[in-house]
Parts: C-alpha cells; structure tokens; sequence
C-alpha cells in the first residue's frame, strides 16, 4: 500500500471476485457503524450467480458527476482524488447517477443523500480486507494519466463481459 | 428486545393470502435462539397436538425459512429451512448459506412462516415492509438457471419502476424450486444462487406443495444492532485469522475429499456402499482444478474461506455443464457412488441435479440403489422404462434423475426416495430389496461411512441422530464432546457456517453470540438445558412421525444393513461395524440423553427440560409401544 500523501486510485481485477462481500461489510462499519450492505459506497452485484464484482467510483479523469450536481454537493479531494458528497447540500436528485456512464452513486437508504466511495480519506478499507485475505482483487496504486473512465460502467454491462470470459458464449444466456 | 434480532417475523398464509408480522417472547429466542432450535418450537407449538395425522406434503404443514441472532455477523451467512419434513416425518434443520438471511433481517424479518396452499403458482416478493404474493406462472417449470435469471431481471425491474432515484438496484436474494419441487419428489431441495441447497429434510417438496416457486427479499435497511459492535469486530477478525490459515478448506474446500475419504480413510460410498475404498487418481482434486475449476474462490455473504469453487466442462460430450465444486458429498453421491471417477461426468450431473432442483446426496443415494437392484437383476430393464443404469453410465443416470424430477414412469417411485421406494419395491417384487438401502429413518446416509472406523461419525451417529443420516447432525458420546449433535445444534440455530468456526476454541462461539445478543451463554447450558431441550422435541417429532411411516426405535435406530457386512477391499479390507459394540454404544447413548431403553425420552428429563405437554404426548409410546408403531414394521 502506498504511504506517500498523493492521489490514489483503487485498481480492480473484477473477475478474482469471490463475492464474499467483505468489501461490503468493512465499507458500511466504516462509514455507518453498522453492517449495512445498501449503505456501503462499494456494492457486490450478483446478477449472474458466479459473476459477482464489486461496483464501486471508478474515478473518472473529468469527474462527470460533479459537473453534474446542480447545487455543488459534489467536490474532488486534492489529497485522495476522490469524489467527496456534502451530505447537507445534497439534494438526492440523482443527476449524478444520470451523469456517470457506469450508474455507479446510488442513494442512501434511508438518509436521502448520494453515496460515492470516498477511499476512506486515502486509506480504503475495502482494499485492506480484500488483500488480508489475499483475494487481492483490490489494490491501491498511485494516480496517473490512464482512462480510468473506461471502468464506469453499468452492472449489467460488467456482468456480461463477465459472463463471457467466465462461462464463453452460453455467458450471455444468464442475463 | 434482544440485540442482534430483527425483532419481528413474517407469517404468510398462502390459502387467504393473509401477510401479517409476528412476534416470539424474548424468553422463546433466548431458549430457542432461532433457526433450527426455533423451528422446532414453532412446530411444536403449532402442529405438535396434531402431529401424526399433519401430511408433510399437504397445506396444514409449515415451511419456514429461519435466521438467528449470529447470521450476518458470524462470518459466512446461511438461513435454516424447516417444517415438517417429508422425508423423515420429523424435523430437520436444514441450512444453506447465500445473502438470504442477510437480506431478511436488513428488510427487517428474523424469518418467515409459511402456511397453506396457494391456488396458483406464486412467489414472495419482500422489499422491507413491502410483502406480497406475486404470480409465478410463467417461472414455473423453470429450470434453476432460468428461474435465477428470470426472477433477478423481473424483481430488479420492479425495484427501478418504484424506486427511479435509486440509482442501481442489486439483485435481491432468492430461496426457489425447481422442477423437481414443483413436482414434489421427496428428493429436493431448497435451492439459493444456482447450486446452494438446502437439502437434508426434502423442504423443496414442501415448497412445491405450497406452489411457492420462490421467496424473494430485498432489504435495505441495517443489520439488527449488536450488543458490543467492537467485540464482535475483534471476533470476526479471530474467525477470519483463523480460517485464512486454512489451506485445505481455502484452496480445496471439501473437493480434495472425493479422493482422499476412498482412499485414504476408506469410508466414500462406491457402487451403492458395497466398496468405500478406492484409489482412481482420475478423481484425485488435481483433476478437478486442472481441468475444471474456472472460479478458485467463491464464497457467500461474510466468508473468509470461500470454499466453493465454480466448476465448468469444457470439452467432450458434457461441455457447458456448470455446477460449484462440486463439494465431497456430490463428488461422493453423484460420482463415486454411481461407479463415475471423472471430475467432467461428475460435473455434468451435479449441473443436472442443480438445474432440476434435485437433492445430490438423497437422488445419488436412490440412483445408487436402483443400479444395484439393476446390477442384482432384481430391477429390469423393462421395470426402468427402457434404461439400464449400469455403473459409470451418466448419461443413463441423467435420464433416471429426470425422470425422478417429472415423476414420470419409473421417476415417480424413486422420486418418494430410497427407503419408501425400497418398501414398495420389496413388496412387488417379493425380495429383501431393504438390505441394499443405506438410508436412516427416511434420510439417506451423508456420504462418510463408519465400517472402517477412520472418519468422524461414529457407530451410532446415524442411528441415532434426530435428522436420521444428515451427515451435518451426527449423534454421538460425550455429550458435551465436539462430535455430539448437540454441538452442531448450535450452529444451525444461531445459523452460521460452521466451516468458519473449525479450529477455533469452543468458547469463542459463545462470546460472539454474547457480542451479538448480549446474552451469557456457556457451553455447559447449552449442552445441559437448550440443545437437550431442542433434541428431545426433535427426537418426540420423529417418533411420533406419520402419517404415511413412523419410526419405532427398537427396529430404526439402526446402521443400514450394509454397515454390518466386512468392508470388501482396502487397507480397512474386513473391518465392520460390531453388532454388540453398536447395542453398547445406543444403551449409552440413550442413558446419556435421558431417554428409555425403547429409545423414548423419559418423563424425567422431559420435566425437567419443562417440556411437560411432549411428556404427555410421548406417553402413548411408552405404554404400548407395539401398538403405536402398527403402522408398519419390516
């Protein structure tokens, strides 16, 4: 894991999930105090039994979801570059769900605000339990010009191209 | 109210289509925790006056899907199926890990009742609160890939149309039928994801019965709260150290066991039971990670095992057949036992028996003694509608296990199971057929024999277990010991994976449940007063029994025949089960769990336990035993 106080990004091998939810679990203790799989930032998707992932911000260059918000709840951390929601200008309207190409933020189930992974303030819990038990699906690398946009994509989406490098063609039938 | 619980459940009575929540007595969970131990509490209560005459497969049974207090939090999530169950006339706790449970108690439900019959195919659609009985006629005969697949589109649209700001919806979790179900052969499950099963109990029939094809829930609220959130964290942590050093459940899970229990330990059913040795490295675990495990880890809600494995064919006659592992008990039930030792014929049925919704280990059990009785003459050709199940044969297994799943032709007797289908086959065709079933009071035996002495269960394990030949509910001496039934009791009833907890100090059970609930519990209650309580309303259950079997102990607290005859090859070649060693060991069993020398619960310990109205009801067997076990004898 990286120590030195720069942007980061999550980087994922989506097909080692083992969807053993963890991820979810450590997410939700983290941020709610609770085991709270909805209210997680990072959400396993199992629309194919076999074909889980976890669908989390996949911190796209140019941040369209923030460029979205009409009342300015969305920002960038300078520290982490993650997206950072203000729970009190946050209006629920969803447009930020609209703006990302993968429908990533989903709202809070009960608080009626976005949730978008803040990387725990530069230290991902998610990542730390996924390595611990050495699924490593999760890692955490320094921040760099790539495109990371291309991960923001749907679940369905995912789970296809999923499907198929797990199952070849019949992959498509599950959906 | 106690942490940890939801605090209400669900009571669905599919004949008025009434949903109302129920509530239990914070005494009720503290002495029956949940899931199995509760089941049988509930059904106690509800249907215990009534026992004998309730027909499992009819609407006066429940069905009920239960979680407890540690489903969640102790790593690896399952929910218990139970109700009366028709494979046994008794109870069986049978769990099943998935999201399921999880889901339930984060929409708020500790667990669900079902009662009566609906006119129609339906299923249950739980969105917290949000509970109604929806039409499943256009699922029904699917298959279980095809039901998934249907149900999580269908139920994700319903999400989105109600809930557009959402944002995405996961897929909700689901408990459903297949065809076999729907049909309801004794032999099914109730099945989670594509291949999780609850299987043990037959509760997939009981489902069918109900016309319930699935239960869906989606829950988007918190787990209960707990008592000491940190503590429970600090446990999990152990729970999860502990199970990360596992190299044999990790990397393997139990599919290093198709080879190793024949070979090593001499105890895996082979050709119907007649071998438990074999040394075929064509089944050895390398074959199956090599050539078709295409997921090495793949794990339910919480898991730091993930023991299961997804298994897919990729070349000959059985490409595109996916199943997990498959686990030991179907490499043992769905290979070995049928004379199969290729990982690529294994998995094609195990894909098989997942898709009709059938139970691997009770239709391998049946299949294994149909091609005995095949392999003996005593069953024709022509008696199996053209088929000829010779050892090895697949395919020929393949079109048997349909057939048991449509009920068709010579389907619909082996679809009551080995032991009612061996009571029919002795009477037409007038031979001794009950020697070649390896089953325990309507449950066949799990796939780990006792002859050569070198597994776990012991001689008396299946005997005189309350769940008859579960292999996950094994009776046996000392009763506070790790291979007493009233230790695995436990973790069917605070519900959680017991494969997490391997290896661990017994206490550490009890303080996550004190974490979790608050509550003290020591192993010494638990043995002493609640798990005994639990056993003896299992074990009055399964005396009582009927309508259609009743068990009288003095003939069915036994081994299966087959248990006495020497083992005929092997390092363990000759050794059996001792006759007079298996009396000592019951007599010492029965004195240990308070129960008569006819294998009845005496009144002592039933009044002790405050189980005074099973007392009653049990008298009947006491006075005359002979009598109340007319129903039939062998």
């Amino acid at each position: 894991m990286t120590t030195k106080k720069e942007p980061i990004w999550v980087a994922r091998d989506l097909a080692k999930c083992s969807g053993c939810r963890k991820c979810e679990i450590t997410c939700s203790l983290f941020h709610e105090n609770r085991i709270w799989p909805e209210a997680s930032r990072i959400r396993v998707f199992m629309l194919v039994p076999g074909v889980e992932f976890p669908h989390f911000c996949a911190q796209c260059e140019d941040y369209p979801c923030v460029g979205a918000c009409p009342v300015e709840a969305l920002s960038i951390s300078s520290k982490t570059g993650a997206v950072l929601v203000d729970k009190e200008k946050c209006t629920g309207c969803g447009q930020c769900i609209d703006a990302c190409l993968g429908r990533i933020p989903h709202m809070h189930p009960t608080e009626g605000y976005i949730l978008i992974c803040d990387l725990c303030n530069g230290d991902p819990q998610c990542v730390k339990v996924c390595q611990e038990g050495e699924w490593n699906m999760l890692k955490i690398v320094p921040r760099k010009n790539y495109t990371y946009k291309l991960y923001a994509r749907t679940p369905e989406e995912i789970t296809r191209d999923l499907a198929v490098k797990l199952y070849g063609e019949i992959g498509e039938e599950f959906l | 109210m106690i942490f940890g619980y939801a605090g209400k459940f669900l009571e669905v009575n599919l004949s008025t289509e009434n949903i109302k929540e129920i509530k239990f007595d914070d005494d009720v969970l503290k002495d029956y925790i949940g899931g199995r131990g509760l089941a049988t509490k509930i059904l106690w209560d509800r249907l215990g006056s009534k026992w004998e005459t309730v027909e499992p497969l009819r609407p006066q049974n429940m069905l009920l899907f239960l979680t407890g207090p540690l489903t969640g939090f102790f790593p690896g999530a399952r929910i218990c199926v139970s109700g009366k169950s028709p494979q046994s006339n008794g109870v069986i706790g049978s769990t099943v890990g998935g999201e399921f449970g999880v889901e339930l108690k984060c929409a708020g439900y500790d667990g669900i009742i079902v009662t009566g019959e609906s006119k129609k195919p339906v299923y249950l659609f739980i969105k917290d609160s949000d509970v109604e009985i929806r039409d499943a006629g256009h699922i029904w005969g699917k298959d279980a890939k095809q039901t998934v697949a249907m149900l999580t589109k269908e139920c994700r649209e319903i999400l989105k149309s109600r809930f557009p700001r959402y944002g995405e919806w996961k897929e909700p979790a689901m408990m459903y039928i297949g065809p076999a179900g729907e049909n309801k052969v004794r032999t099914t499950v109730v099945a989670a994801k594509w291949t999780h099963a609850a299987g043990y109990g037959g509760y997939g029939a009981v489902m069918g019965s109900k016309k319930l094809k699935a239960v869906v829930a989606k829950g988007t609220g918190p787990l209960p709260e707990v008592a000491d959130m940190e503590k429970v964290k600090q446990l999990t942590q152990v729970v999860c150290e502990n199970a990360y050093e596992s190299e044999l459940w990790r990397r393997w899970g139990t599919g290093s066991a198709g080879y190793e229990v024949g070979a090593k330990t001499s105890s895996e059913p082979i050709r119907n039971w007649q071998e438990e040795w074999h040394d075929e490295k064509s089944f050895g675990v390398d074959k199956f990670e090599n050539r078709v495990w295409i997921k090495p880890y793949w794990g339910d809600f919480g898991c730091p095992t993930t023991c299961l494995k997804i298994a897919m064919v990729k070349t000959g006659k059985f490409k595109g057949a996916i199943t997990d592992n498959p686990d030991y008990e179907l490499q043992a039930y769905l290979g070995t036992n049928l004379g199969i030792f290729t990982p690529e014929a294994n998995v094609f049925l195990a894909s098989l028996i997942d898709d009709l919704g059938l139970c691997g280990i009770q239709t391998g059990n049946v299949l294994g003694f149909v091609a005995e009785l095949f392999q003996r003459r005593i069953l024709t050709k022509e008696d199996l509608d053209g088929l000829e199940p010779k050892w090895g044969d697949a395919e020929a297994f393949a079109a048997l296990a349909k057939k048991i799943a449509l009920r068709e032709g010579i389907g619909d007797l082996l679809a009551e199971g080995t032991y009612r289908a061996a009571l029919k086959i002795r009477e037409t065709k007038n031979v001794d057929v009950l020697q070649y079933a390896v089953q325990s009071k309507g449950i066949s035996i799990g796939a780990h024999g006792i002859r050569s002495g070198k597994d776990y269960p012991q001689i008396i394990s299946y005997a005189c277990s309350v769940q008859g030949g579960d292999h996950t509910s094994t009776a046996g001496l000392p009763l506070d010991g790790s291979g007493s039934e009233l230790v695995e009791i436990f973790n069917d009833s605070a519900v959680y994976c017991n494969f997490n907890s391997f290896g661990l100090p017994r206490k550490l059970k009890f303080d996550f449940y004190k974490a979790v609930t608050g509550l003290e519990l020591t192993h010494e209650e638990w043995c002493n007063t609640k798990a005994l309580r639990m056993l003896q309303l299992q074990r009055a259950m399964l005396l009582l029994g009927g309508p259609d079997l009743k068990w009288n102990p003095k003939i069915h607290d036994e081994n299966p025949p087959r248990f006495y005859k020497p083992l005929p090859t092997g390092p363990y070649k000759g050794k059996t089960v001792d006759k007079a060693k298996f009396e000592e060991d019951k007599r010492k069993y029965y004195e240990a769990v308070g129960w008569d020398e006819n294998g009845v619960p005496k009144s002592e310990i039933l009044r002790k336990l405050e189980l005074e109205d099973v007392d009653k009801a049990l008298e009947k067997l006491r006075v005359k035993l002979s009598e109340y076990f007319t129903v039939h004898t062998e």
